[in-house]
């Protein structure tokens, strides 16, 4: 079959959708955006450990990206304005990561596939990873959903309702950190994010309540990853930067769409 | 029976010590709320008898099995989360529609169940937030400045509301105001927190007088009072909590007792120069 590997593509780009979807919701409603970007941007220096060290790839990344969340996640806890030692953070994990994977010289090459992910190289065994952690993710949150939807809402009401607001962080923290890992192949370091962000900003418009939001987040998730690869398969483009663009295309087309906020204005 | 109690709290940020040596008491049925200055630590305490914050000293004692409804200061809750004020009503804990619907007719918003919470209006949002607290039948509702940004129509309309609730649910009521002198004119009883117990007692009914109509507007139907605050001491005038300076803490008593031809005499805190209190124990005066 000569398809195959598109067919894998688009199981692997699925398998991010789900999970970045609801995932994603949660970045947009506590305004987390450069937190994804931070833990993805370390996911390059991941890779870097990863390959000096001859772990597998996705634990590697993994590894990284945790610790980065983690770290992220303590500073924001702190409740200080954080904007500066999160752009240190990002950036100087991405130059970090880029330096060492100079040092190794079989993969100088291959560093765009990093940056910007190759879909259409995905393996039965990436496919594997990257289904078992969307998995894991979407079973997180979907166990820890209630908990979660409220210590966003207000930590006190969490906390007075007998949830901890620091383990439901956690629970986001590491649901991040899987996400970036098994998004790294799909879509590459530098447009994690976005697959997080856009679908959910998408969805948005169209939702009357959270739980509509993470669905329609998914939906249009998996129809960026359809559009994505048939323009990536017509035109011959980078598939994950064509995947991020129609993703960006449908958050366009539904701003006509948005749900008034209530029958009169203000 | 006590619903809840604090004895001898104390709570500290950091190094910082935000309430020191309060003690008191909620009894089922009652109207008690906490007024004080900014940065007073009145958010706080409601905070440590809740639970959220873990005192330095002292205790919190509760009903076994106490119910507690919450209406917090603030949510995060903006255009970017989608969120009807039905649904809002089963967070944490899924609610029966029949239950979802009684909440909010009873806060009077049942045609707004399917509105977008951040669509709301002010005080439509503080009834929605009022209809959440009321889930599970709380025996306590501890509501943390919950007229904050109404006007005074709209503040006298929500502290109605809530005495219709005590009514009818026998439920009690803590409530913390952010402001000092104009308070629900049902409450059982007015604490004046500012680091620690600064007096507490009944609330002045003015409802009769011209003078406070003109001062409160028409049409606040009597769900107003003013509270007459009766400090036995000042603070040090280096604390950063002084009555003196403390904004309008002892200035606007004065002003209202002057248009209301005495009725309420100025508070005698804020007499400056008197001798430094730290030392006096709180929950010492009148309780």
């Amino acid at each position: 079959m000569t398809d195959a590997f598109l067919l894998r593509a688009a199981l692997a780009g699925l398998g991010l959708a789900a999970a970045a979807g609801p995932l994603g919701c949660f970045v947009v409603w506590r305004r987390m955006a450069y937190f994804g970007d931070a833990t993805a941007h370390a996911a390059i220096l991941g890779v870097a450990l990863a390959l000096a060290t001859d772990l597998p790839l996705f634990w590697g990344t993994l590894a990284v990206a945790l610790a980065m969340a983690a770290a992220v996640s303590a500073l924001a806890g702190r409740g200080q304005a954080i904007d500066t030692s999160l752009g240190v953070l990002a950036h100087s994990a991405l130059a970090f990561g880029l330096v060492a994977v100079s040092f190794l010289p079989t993969v100088r090459a291959d560093l765009t596939a990093f940056l910007f992910g190759d879909i259409l190289a995905v393996s039965r065994r990436d496919l594997l990873f990257v289904w078992g952690g969307a998995a894991a993710v979407l079973g997180l949150l979907a166990w820890r959903w209630s908990g979660l939807l409220t210590a966003t809402l207000s930590e006190d009401l969490a906390q007075a309702a007998g949830i901890d607001p620091g383990r439901e962080r956690l629970v986001l923290t590491l649901a991040l950190a899987l996400v970036v890992a098994l998004a790294l192949k799909v879509v590459g370091a530098l447009l994690i994010a976005a697959m997080l962000i856009i679908p959910a900003a998408a969805a948005r418009g169209l939702a009357r309540t959270p739980e509509a939001m993470a669905a329609l987040a998914v939906a249009a998730g998996a129809a960026a990853v359809a559009a994505g690869l048939s323009v990536s398969l017509a035109l011959d483009t980078p598939a994950g930067p064509s995947i991020v663009a129609s993703a960006a295309v449908l958050f366009a087309l539904s701003l006509p769409f948005r749900v008034s906020r209530s029958g009169r204005g203000g | 029976m006590t619903l809840i109690a604090a004895e001898d709290l104390a709570v500290r940020y950091g190094a910082r010590t935000v309430l020191d040596g309060v003690t008191l008491a909620v009894e089922p049925g009652e109207i008690v709320t906490i007024v004080g200055p900014n940065g007073s630590g009145k958010s706080t305490l409601l905070r440590a008898l809740l639970g959220t914050l873990r005192p330095a000293r002292g205790r919190v004692v509760r009903a076994p099995g106490l119910r507690v409804g919450y209406v917090p200061q603030r949510l995060a809750l903006d255009d970017r989360m989608p969120m009807t004020a039905r649904r809002f009503l089963s967070l944490p804990h899924r609610r029966s529609p029949a239950e979802v619907a009684a909440a909010l007719g009873r806060t009077g918003v049942a045609r707004l169940a399917d509105r977008q919470m951040s669509g709301l209006s002010g005080g439509e949002f503080q009834r929605v937030l009022l209809a959440r607290a009321l889930m599970g039948a709380p025996q306590l509702l501890m509501l943390d400045e919950p007229t904050q940004g109404l006007d005074q129509s709209g503040q006298a309309a929500f502290y109605r509301l809530i005495e219709e609730v005590r009514r009818d649910t026998g439920a009690a009521v803590l409530l913390v105001s952010h402001d000092l002198h104009v308070v629900m004119s049902a409450s059982d009883r007015v604490i004046c927190v500012n680091g620690h117990i600064c007096c507490q007692g009944t609330p002045l009914a003015v409802g009769a007088a011209p003078e406070y109509r003109a001062l409160f507007g028409l049409g606040t139907g009597g769900a107003l009072a003013l509270y007459r605050h009766a400090h036995d001491h000042s603070h040090d005038p280096g604390d950063r909590r002084d009555h003196v300076r403390g904004d309008d803490h002892d200035r606007r008593p004065t002003d209202a007792g002057g248009r209301a031809g005495g009725a309420a005499r100025p508070a005698s805190g804020g007499a400056a120069g008197r001798t430094a209190e730290t030392a006096i124990p709180a929950g010492d005066e009148g309780g």
